[in-house]
């Protein structure tokens, strides 16, 4: 599923902590129509003065019938989380926690086969489509604009930083997804890719990747044979060592292929314009929305 | 989370994987007592968080108490470093000593997590005892692998497949089908990362067992195995990155670079990282301070980096959105006091209360530079070390 070219904005907010409530008043505030929340402990009572929380998935998508879920259940619970929206058939489903276990995603990557619901995440910002007023996880609604240039990354601070220097430069956003920093995720680059590729108000791509796994190689090649549409790029992780964590459970280098200059040699033989540091982006997509 | 050789033989014994005979040792007395139980040839190997212990001395061969006695003395109290330790020197504490087995074959063994394929996967290899990494690179066609679907399990009509190319007796096949099942069980049941059999040896009296054993936890499952988590053994860690780690702060030192760095974010932080390259040097450390720390929190983030005698600067990197940056401020400050050890400071400000934290920065006695952002920033480090 197109994530972007698609009209569901019901969203479901599973997991009411401090830092799930916080975040939620977020959404609501930037346009984002909640139509339920999920917590074990509160059902019954109101979030937000107006918006009903229930025991379970299956209750709210009786009574509310919500689209997209949003996940800020801690890390022990959230896989189960991930699988109760699943199996409720929720075509969206964005899981913003941190930590979950590897053999949990293993499992949920495979479960996920055949079912209609589109994972992104675990451990990323989820996204965010200015126009719609849509913002589905955690990406400050104030830095961004409305426009034509979609955002991809696997940080979350590095998705703000590109937005920001955008937003500065006056150049708007038509979509930014963050794909999250976990080894195993629902939605690769390369989903994303294809999505901007299909979504008429894209223009020109940004795409923040680093150490760790060959998905920015796979990104390459699908730019190379598929992608029309310019493609802006940095990788970051180039003065990480060998073999260590770094943050994300996923920026490691276990080989060469999980390299900085690996990844960047592959997306520049793509034909996708490097910028050297992530703080240089907004100034090369100006560069290159000139060049058009 | 590693574990050490005895604490993963443990686990594949309390799992009925064969292993040789071996208890571990904490004195070189106690390394002699075990040798004398054994009665014949023993093994004693360091207990320490890195590979090829072998070539650096790590791994010993006594052909009586009296010499694994004197192994032990030479070992205990020292530390090593090996080509695989990254420059990290890991103190030897514990011995293990085990009986010597007489090897016709060695094989090597493994079950991990495969990212690309994003399922387990079990490897197997003729090339038993060698650094798997060089044997995949020059002779790929050595190494063998199962993926493994994980709600179902290794499914042993593969492993059969697999073995029958190996041209194996059948007793021995069936024993290394047995073992993986078993490692396979271990590796879901404790959620490993990592189970490393090399060598998985084939004994002359075709026994297989277990030379060598390598268990990786994964962090993010700790939760749920309280028993694991007291096997963890702090003295190989780096004793910085242990204080970080007690403070919930993620923080790596470099061994290269003179440049301290604290920054919020895994990915900014490694932007921050990137950019002194930019500035001719390389960065001391990789420091995640996380989204919401407390003055408490980055002060003993300051702390930390400032101890580092390879620091020679600092370079901070805050984007303030649930982290106030003004609370970094003060953190940063307190740090200071606490510290009192002058190094040079740059800094990058941006978000929540990010002027507050600029004025109260201005205010301390801390020799800082502002910058807007982190190209400046390179330049102002240059600037700065060049004086």
């Amino acid at each position: 599923m197109n994530i972007i070219n698609q009209d569901l904005n019901k969203v479901l907010i599973q997991g009411l902590g401090r830092d799930g409530s916080f975040q939620a008043e977020r959404c609501i505030e930037f346009g984002t129509n909640i139509v339920s929340a999920v917590h074990p402990t509160k059902a019954g009572e109101k979030f937000n003065q107006n918006i009903p929380i229930f025991g379970s998935v299956f209750e709210a998508i009786k009574k509310t019938s919500p689209e997209i879920g949003l996940i800020f259940v801690p890390a022990p619970f959230a896989a189960d989380a991930i699988i109760e929206q699943i199996d409720a058939n929720i075509s969206i489903v964005v899981c913003v926690t941190e930590g979950i276990p590897v053999s949990d995603m293993v499992k949920i990557n495979e479960y996920l086969k055949g079912k209609k619901t589109r994972l992104i995440g675990p451990n990323c910002p989820g996204y965010l489509i200015p126009e719609k007023k849509l913002k589905v996880g955690i990406i400050p609604g104030s830095i961004v604009k409305s426009g034509n240039v979609g955002v991809v990354s696997r940080s979350g601070t590095l998705t703000y930083e590109a937005i920001v220097q955008l937003t500065k430069l006056g150049i708007g956003q038509s979509a930014c997804v963050g794909i999250g920093g976990d080894p195993i995720n629902g939605t690769s680059f390369v989903d994303v890719l294809n999505m901007f590729e299909e979504d008429k108000n894209t223009e020109a791509i940004v795409m923040i990747g680093e150490i760790g796994g060959t998905k920015e190689q796979e990104a390459a090649e699908r730019i190379k044979n598929y992608i029309s549409k310019p493609v802006v790029a940095s990788i970051v992780g180039q003065t990480a060592p060998e073999g260590r964590r770094m943050g994300h459970a996923g920026a490691v280098i276990t080989g060469k292929s999980a390299l900085a200059s690996e990844k960047i040699n592959a997306l520049r033989d793509a034909g996708v314009l490097i910028a050297d540091s992530p703080t240089e982006i907004g100034r090369k997509v100006q560069e290159l929305l000139k060049i058009k | 989370m590693q574990l050490h050789e005895y604490q993963a033989k443990n686990i594949l014994s309390e799992h009925d994987v064969p292993i040789p005979f071996g208890q571990v040792a904490s004195s070189d007395l106690e390394c002699k007592k075990i040798s004398t139980s054994i009665n014949g040839k023993v093994v004693i190997k360091a207990q320490v968080h890195a590979g090829g212990r072998g070539k650096a001395g790590g791994i010993k061969v006594a052909d009586n108490p009296e010499e694994a006695k004197k192994a032990a003395q030479e070992m205990l109290g020292t530390s090593l470093k090996t080509f695989q330790s990254g420059g990290t020197e890991f103190p030897i504490n514990k011995v293990y000593v085990e009986e010597a087995s007489d090897i016709s074959k060695e094989l090597y063994l493994a079950v991990t997590m495969d990212f690309d394929e994003k399922c387990p996967v079990i490897i197997l290899s003729t090339e038993g005892g060698m650094n798997i990494e060089e044997v995949a690179e020059k002779t790929p066609d050595k190494i063998m692998k199962i993926h493994v679907n994980p709600l179902i399990g290794p499914s042993p009509y593969k492993v059969r497949n697999l073995l029958s190319l190996l041209n194996l007796e059948q007793k021995i096949s069936q024993q290394i089908s047995s073992i993986i099942q078993k490692l396979y069980r271990i590796f879901d049941s404790l959620d490993c990362t990592l189970i490393e059999i090399n060598p998985l040896a084939i004994t002359n009296d075709e026994k297989v067992i277990a030379l060598d054993a390598k268990i990786t936890i994964d962090d993010d499952s700790i939760f749920r195995h309280p028993d694991i988590e007291d096997l963890f053994d702090e003295t190989q860690m780096n004793q910085s990155e242990l204080k970080a780690l007690s403070n919930d702060l993620a923080y790596i030192k470099l061994h290269e670079g003179k440049v301290g760095c604290m920054v919020n974010g895994a990915g900014l932080a490694m932007a921050t990282m990137d950019i002194t390259m930019k500035a001719g040097t390389a960065p001391a450390n990789f420091l995640d301070v996380g989204g919401s720390a407390s003055e408490e929190r980055i002060e003993e983030a300051y702390k930390i980096i400032a101890s580092d005698n390879d620091v020679e600067i600092i370079l901070v990197n805050l984007f303030g959105g649930i982290l106030r940056c003004d609370v970094a401020a003060k953190g940063i400050i307190n740090g200071f006091k606490n510290h009192n050890k002058p190094i040079p400071m740059v800094v990058v400000l941006r978000g929540t209360n990010s002027s507050e934290a600029k004025l109260l920065l201005e205010n301390s006695e801390l020799d800082i530079s502002f910058v807007e952002d982190l190209p400046t920033a390179a330049i102002e480090i240059r600037n700065k070390l060049g004086k």
